[in-house]
């Protein structure tokens, strides 16, 4: 009956990047040989045919009719000697459209050829629980009707029959997806009846949510700009950025305004659900859009199928397809890492969950059943049909759990030195336990994180800190599940299938065993066993074999990469990057070199004592640091310095320099990349360093007789200056950011670092450290000699030239004359 | 109080063969030391000279070699007004360690000098014939010249360091027979009299080596510092068995029919390393003849050095400067001379040994020829024990083909980052992925040598040439090919087996280990060194 039905027709479907959609495009193709698609899709950049061919077509639910137009066209149902890719041509179109516009955003000759559909399958849903309250009114609660009121104008504007046989004038069916879990947060039975129809819907008027919601957006967008909001978030980014520079921090502001609008808008679906009785706004904007759907469907013919929680295939496709990361996935995986102790829920509850191409064969079956005819009036009225296998077949969440459990027992996960993660047994508690642990958790490690953020840590320490950050990342992750799927697994509601056995009993034998709708055919264990978690283990990349030999180190794959002939550009800081100093050390130095003992010791006294000054302006700004620093060279000679800067080369530069990261600018160097070094130091001061880079950014002091003035010439290139003078040489050198690598040791560098395409964090303090982990860029820890000269404050060895040395010799002749 | 040992006649070297009664034996550990029981009845130690009585009068010595040439005419005569006239003299790389001062180079250059005044001569250069070692700092230099010397050449630049490495300041001589470049300062091959200052503290230096190798640069010196020539020479301590020497003395004959006219001036001295009063004056004796208070002055020094941090350690051993005495000096034709300084040395370091031995132990001391005021890194101490110690015989080597080298040194992973930047990758990199002297110098050494920074560091800073480890390795390449195992006692065992050594807490499990290869009761010899000795294996 199915493909009878269905043959020769022209079918619409939205949501067809999906997870349902592709599964539905990929049956409609393979199990109804002549049928026809429309698939509207949001264009993007290169097009809609474009997004289609890669974003639908590309996915491996359709290497099963690839592989069977190989072997034989014919057979796989297309014409003799036809690829899969001409058949796709012959058969499937794509329409430029958006279901959160009115009218579909269709253009003309989208109208066009929407207006040949014999059948539309809404399937386009935010089916994310956590999205914004005014983007899921947009495409859940809007969406539906819009879909119908495009068919209406469809209708009038076609001037040909359909291939399926309506006649212009005539509204083509439509099938819309909705969710069991429309009949809210409710204990017992759910039947497939309208929202409206169920004693427990509180009825509200679904145009004034829809107002109210883009009202909301409006507020907190307001909310997000006013000076204190604006302040705290500031902080916030200094907090996490450092000494970032003005431009860095200005756009992080922002990002944090508009993540903070979102998770007001969030917060605002997810309460304002909670209020009517639903577990979230997904439900609740589903709800209201099939009551939407129905009130101001005006004569299209509607059927509007609820499956519950879809998951990995059942069969079709194949066993265990599925699309994107589910629902389950992240949780079953945080779990099997053992970052999941406890996950609350009820063990005699049931998950209804519902294998995606059960849900397939249903709105199937449902197309070509066509509408619903009433028996009083003899016209067409909606109707709905559940699919879910909580009623039939219901898998208790208890089982689920030692299914799982035992799963990963025998299957454990390695961690990094391949050892099994041994999974913990699961307890059962409610959620509110669950919460208030995690909560703890994170307060402990707050603490300990603005504990570590006050200390000037390097390297290897300052990873300590990105540990906790990392941990504190995992339990956010975690909180956030509990809080968003809790409602699910404690739902208790049951849902009725009446009509969607009456509809699966209509079918023939043939199309009962080619389009299996049945939740009564799953086996739970071996469901579970052989299909949904093996699928689990492959899309969430879980180790689940030790690494053969030794393990290869993460660094030391990214380090390949950076190390590969592909790059263009490598750039350094200097100071704690390739020199464990910086521009106090060698002032001292070249200061110190002239003194005599006493005027050394006033010297030191004196730096000494400006040191927390020093310490505190660095903090707050450098390019300030820098410009108050270099005043003191006002007055020194030139030439001099220059004397003496290659002296301080060997005394200070080299004695205070990782060999490790010199061998690396030389690698770079031997393998062709052009090398830059920037910093904040004094053009003299790295003049000795000239062999290694190309070309040498510093800070210039401008001169007069033969002595500096103490005034820089040019900003100092600190922060976004750094990037600047990046961005530039490598334009002007033709070089690509993307193909370059960036060496930094402080947030302060990061509008550098994050300019190139393999940014390198080099014994990183603790905000970087925690960056870098967190993005995957390369940590080095780079370290002076084991064996260099260990001299705590920074003083030029005397030399004896001038006065002094005048003195000597005059006592020395004198006694060879005596 | 005790006698000047200086009054008595100094005894020979000497080789003892351990007893029961013998007690624990001193070794040199790098910056420390270790007391070791060797096993009975199958040991012998063989024990250095003791030190030479110094000449009387070295300021006469050194005016009566100039004066009196050997096979040349008395230095006044080769000095004329308005000629061209360089000194070069030996760098910080000996004696090992410095000498207090007045430092002989001291001695014999204001000597040279003021001859060269008398005679009018103003054009005058002072050149540390350094060859690829490093700079020498202006200290140093004022500690081997005098401030004399040192204020009124180097204000004027006229007393400088050699620089191979300078694109204007070298000059090829021509080629050998064997078709080896020979390469020299520019100045000194320029000079109407090139007058070279020696101090022989081994057997090794002096002869051609010093103009051909001390002036020359990496394209001279290629041609005998490779692994080829190091494993022919047999030893490279035994001048007429030694291939290097033989390929420096081709270098020579060279610089003698194209060069610039040669004086050699020669120095010879004693043992006397670690003097003869003070605490570490114990390191000369022989340990059954200690004295009470030579043993708790011995405890009271390992308990401190044992207390004390690595740099501290360091500081104060460098701060040692030997109070050698000078036992002869010669000057005039190349060959002439160094026959006679050959001589000279021989006597203080030959000992006669019969036999070779199944493994060969010795400490190695905080001190080889080129971590002056410097850092004992791991290459060094496998150039100081496989190359130096190893090679200090004549005839044959002390230890067997294919047996055992044990060695005492701490061996840390460290480097001094100035004087030795290409060592560190060296052994970072390329000690990585081989030890096999042949491949290093076929895959890696000319990448090195031209390689720019390192010529930067070693022109501008005080690093030593990037060839330099190298030479260290292939110094050892000998001794590698020779012994069937190389074991390092407390030793850090990363760096350790880096060099491709075998790491052993104490010398028993040494011991221990070392059967494996030459079974269970292996002949042992300990060579007592320093001061210097050198076996003549009958």
């Amino acid at each position: 009956m199915i493909r009878e039905n269905l043959s020769g027709k022209r079918i619409a479907i939205t949501g067809s990047t999906g997870f349902l959609g592709t599964a539905l495009v990929e049956r409609f193709l393979r199990s109804v040989p002549d049928c026809e698609l429309v698939l509207l899709v949001r264009p993007g950049r290169r097009g809609a045919e474009h997004r289609v061919k890669r974003d639908i077509l590309k996915n491996d639910a359709f290497d099963r009719l690839r592989d069977a137009f190989k072997e034989d066209p014919v057979a796989a149902g297309g014409l003799d000697g036809e690829t899969f890719d001409e058949m796709c041509d012959r058969r499937v179109f794509a329409v430029k459209g958006d279901v959160s516009q009115d009218g579909l955003g269709l253009d003309d000759a989208g109208l066009a050829l929407f207006s040949t559909v014999d059948i539309a399958v809404h399937s386009a849903a935010t089916v994310s629980f956590d999205s914004a309250l005014d983007d899921a009114v947009q495409v859940n609660l809007l969406g539906p009707g819009r879909v119908a009121a495009a068919l209406r104008v469809a209708a009038e504007a076609r001037t040909e029959p359909t291939p399926g046989g309506l006649a212009p004038g005539e509204k083509a069916y439509l099938v819309a997806v909705s969710t069991c879990y429309v009949a809210g947060s409710r204990r017992g039975n759910a039947p497939e009846q309208m929202v409206q129809d169920s004693p427990f819907f509180v009825e509200v008027d679904w145009r004034a949510e829809a107002h109210n919601a883009f009202q909301a957006r409006k507020d907190a967008e307001q909310a997000s700009r006013t000076p204190q909001r604006l302040k705290a978030l500031e902080a916030d980014a200094i907090k996490t950025l450092g000494a970032a520079g003005t431009p860095a921090i200005a756009e992080r502001v922002e990002n944090l305004r508009q993540k903070w609008v979102g998770e007001q808008m969030t917060q605002t679906g997810r309460v304002r659900a909670a209020s009517l009785g639903f577990p979230d706004a997904y439900a609740f904007t589903k709800a209201l859009g099939e009551r939407s759907l129905v009130e101001t469907r005006d004569g299209v013919p509607v059927a509007i199928v609820r499956p519950s929680i879809i998951e990995s295939a059942l069969a079709e496709p194949v066993p265990g397809w599925i699309r994107g990361f589910r629902m389950a996935e992240p949780v079953i995986a945080a779990y099997a890492r053992g970052l999941l102790k406890e996950f609350p829920g009820v063990p005699e509850g049931v998950i209804d969950v519902i294998p995606v191409d059960l849900v397939v064969a249903s709105i199937l079956a449902t197309a070509a059943r066509g509408p619903h005819i009433s028996e009083e009036s003899g016209e067409h009225e909606p109707d709905i049909i559940q699919i879910a296998s909580g009623s039939a077949n219901p898998f208790k969440y208890g089982q689920m759990v030692d299914l799982v459990q035992a799963y990963f027992t025998k299957n454990p996960v390695y961690d990094e030195k391949n050892q099994p993660i041994s999974v913990p047994d699961w307890t059962f508690p409610g959620r509110g336990r669950v919460t208030r642990q995690l909560n703890r958790a994170k307060f402990a490690l707050a603490t300990s994180e603005r504990i570590l953020d006050a200390l000037p840590l390097r390297g290897k320490q300052a990873e300590i800190g990105a540990d906790l950050e990392q941990q504190k990342e995992q339990l956010d992750r975690a909180g956030g599940y509990v809080e968003l799927y809790g409602a699910y697994t404690e739902c208790e509601a049951t849902y009725q299938l009446d009509r969607m056995y009456a509809l699966w009993n209509s079918l023939d034998e043939a199309d009962q065993r080619d389009f299996n709708m049945d939740p009564l055919s799953i086996d739970w264990p071996h469901y579970a066993h052989d299909i949904q978690l093996p699928s689990t283990v492959k899309m969430a990349r879980l180790k689940m074999q030790p690494s053969k030999g030794p393990s290869v180190d993460r660094n030391e794959r990214i380090r390949k990469n950076v190390l590969s002939e592909d790059r263009h550009l490598a750039v350094f800081d200097l100071e704690n990057t390739l020199i464990a100093s910086n521009v106090v050390a060698s002032y001292s130095w070249l200061a110190t070199r002239h003194l005599d003992t006493p005027d050394r010791v006033r010297f030191v006294a004196k730096t000494l004592r400006e040191a927390p000054t020093l310490w505190n302006l660095d903090r707050a700004d450098r390019s300030d640091f820098l410009r108050y620093f270099y005043r003191r060279f006002e007055d020194a000679p030139i030439e001099r310095l220059e004397r003496d800067s290659l002296e301080m080369m060997s005394d200070l530069l080299m004695t205070k320099s990782f060999p490790a990261g010199i061998r690396r600018v030389r690698a770079h160097r031997a393998l062709g990349h052009k090398t830059l070094l920037i910093t904040g130091a004094l053009d003299v001061v790295v003049e000795p360093l000239r062999p290694l880079f190309d070309h040498i950014v510093s800070a210039e002091l401008g001169a007069h007789d033969g002595a500096y003035d103490g005034k820089l010439t040019n900003v100092p290139p600190t922060g976004e200056a750094r990037y600047q003078a990046l961005a530039d040489y490598a334009e002007e050198h033709g070089l690509d950011l993307k193909e370059s690598v960036a060496y930094a040791d402080s947030t302060s560098d990061l509008p550098m670092l994050e300019a190139v395409g393999f940014p390198v964090a080099v014994n990183a303090e603790t905000k970087l450290a925690a960056i870098a982990r967190r993005r995957g860029w390369l940590i080095e820890h780079w370290t002076k000699s084991d064996g260099a000269p260990n001299r705590t404050i920074p003083i030029g060895p005397r030399t004896l030239r001038g006065p002094l040395r005048k003195q000597r010799v005059a006592a020395m002749q004198r006694r060879a004359a005596g | 109080m005790a006698s000047d040992p200086r009054n008595r006649s100094p005894r020979p070297g000497f080789v003892l063969n351990v007893d029961k009664q013998t007690p624990p034996l001193l070794f040199h550990h790098g910056d420390n030391f270790r007391l070791e029981k060797l096993p009975a009845d199958r040991t012998r130690v063989i024990y250095p000279a003791e030190p030479l009585p110094g000449l009387p009068d070295p300021e006469a010595a050194i005016r009566h070699a100039l004066l009196e040439p050997i096979d040349d005419d008395p230095l006044p005569e080769l000095l004329k007004p308005g000629m061209k006239l360089t000194i070069a003299f030996d760098d910080i790389s000996l004696p090992l360690p410095s000498m207090r001062k007045p430092d002989i180079r001291q001695r014999i250059i204001e000597q040279v000098l003021d001859m060269a005044a008398a005679a009018g001569v103003d054009d005058v250069h002072l050149i540390a014939a350094l060859a690829l070692h490093r700079r020498m700092t202006e200290d140093e230099l004022r500690h081997a010249l005098g401030d004399r010397v040192y204020d009124a050449f180097a204000p004027q630049g006229a007393l400088y360091n050699h620089d191979a490495e300078d694109p204007d300041g070298m000059v090829e001589l021509g080629r050998t027979r064997h078709d080896e470049a020979v390469t020299m300062n520019k100045r000194a091959a320029e000079s109407d009299l090139l007058i070279y200052v020696n101090l022989n503290i081994v057997s090794m230096d002096g002869g051609w080596k010093s103009t051909a190798t001390g002036l020359s640069g990496y394209s001279g010196i290629k041609h005998h510092h490779n692994v080829k020539t190091m494993r022919e020479s047999k030893s490279f301590m035994d001048r007429h068995s030694s291939e290097l020497h033989h390929s420096n003395w081709r270098q020579g004959e060279v610089i003698k029919n194209h060069g610039p006219r040669i004086f050699q001036i020669e120095t010879t001295i004693n043992n006397n390393t670690f003097g003869y009063d003070g605490a570490l004056s114990l390191l000369q004796k022989r340990e059954w003849e200690w004295t009470a208070k030579d043993r708790i002055t011995f405890m009271g020094m390992k308990k401190g050095l044992d207390l004390m941090p690595a740099s501290q350690r360091r500081q104060i051993f460098n701060g040692w400067k030997a109070p050698y005495e000078l036992t002869s000096v010669q000057a005039g034709n190349v060959e002439s001379v160094h026959e006679v300084t050959l001589e000279h040395c021989f006597k203080q370091h030959l000992v006669p040994v019969k036999g070779q031995t199944d493994v060969l132990a010795f400490g190695l001391p905080y001190i080889c020829p080129y971590n002056v005021n410097s850092v004992m890194n791991p290459i060094l101490v496998m150039c100081l024990g496989l190359g130096y110690f190893f090679n200090m015989y004549r005839g044959k080597p002390l230890v067997r083909e294919g047996g055992v080298l044990i060695m005492s040194h701490p061996t840390p992973w460290e480097f001094h980052p100035v004087h030795h930047p290409s060592y560190i990758d060296f052994f970072e990199q390329l000690l990585a992925e081989t030890t096999d002297p042949i491949e290093l110098e076929q895959k890696y050494e000319k990448q090195f040598a031209e390689d720019e920074w390192y010529i930067h560091l070693y022109r501008n800073s005080y690093a030593y040439h990037g060839v330099h480890p190298f030479y260290m390795w292939y110094w050892g390449s000998h001794a590698l090919e020779w012994l069937g195992k190389v074991i390092v006692v407390g030793g850090d065992p990363r760096a350790v087996r880096r060099l491709g050594f075998q790491p052993a807490s104490t010398m028993q499990d040494a011991l221990e280990m070392a059967s494996d290869t030459v079974g269970s009761s292996p002949s042992i010899t300990y060579m007592h060194n320093p001061p210097i000795l050198m076996a003549d294996v009958t």
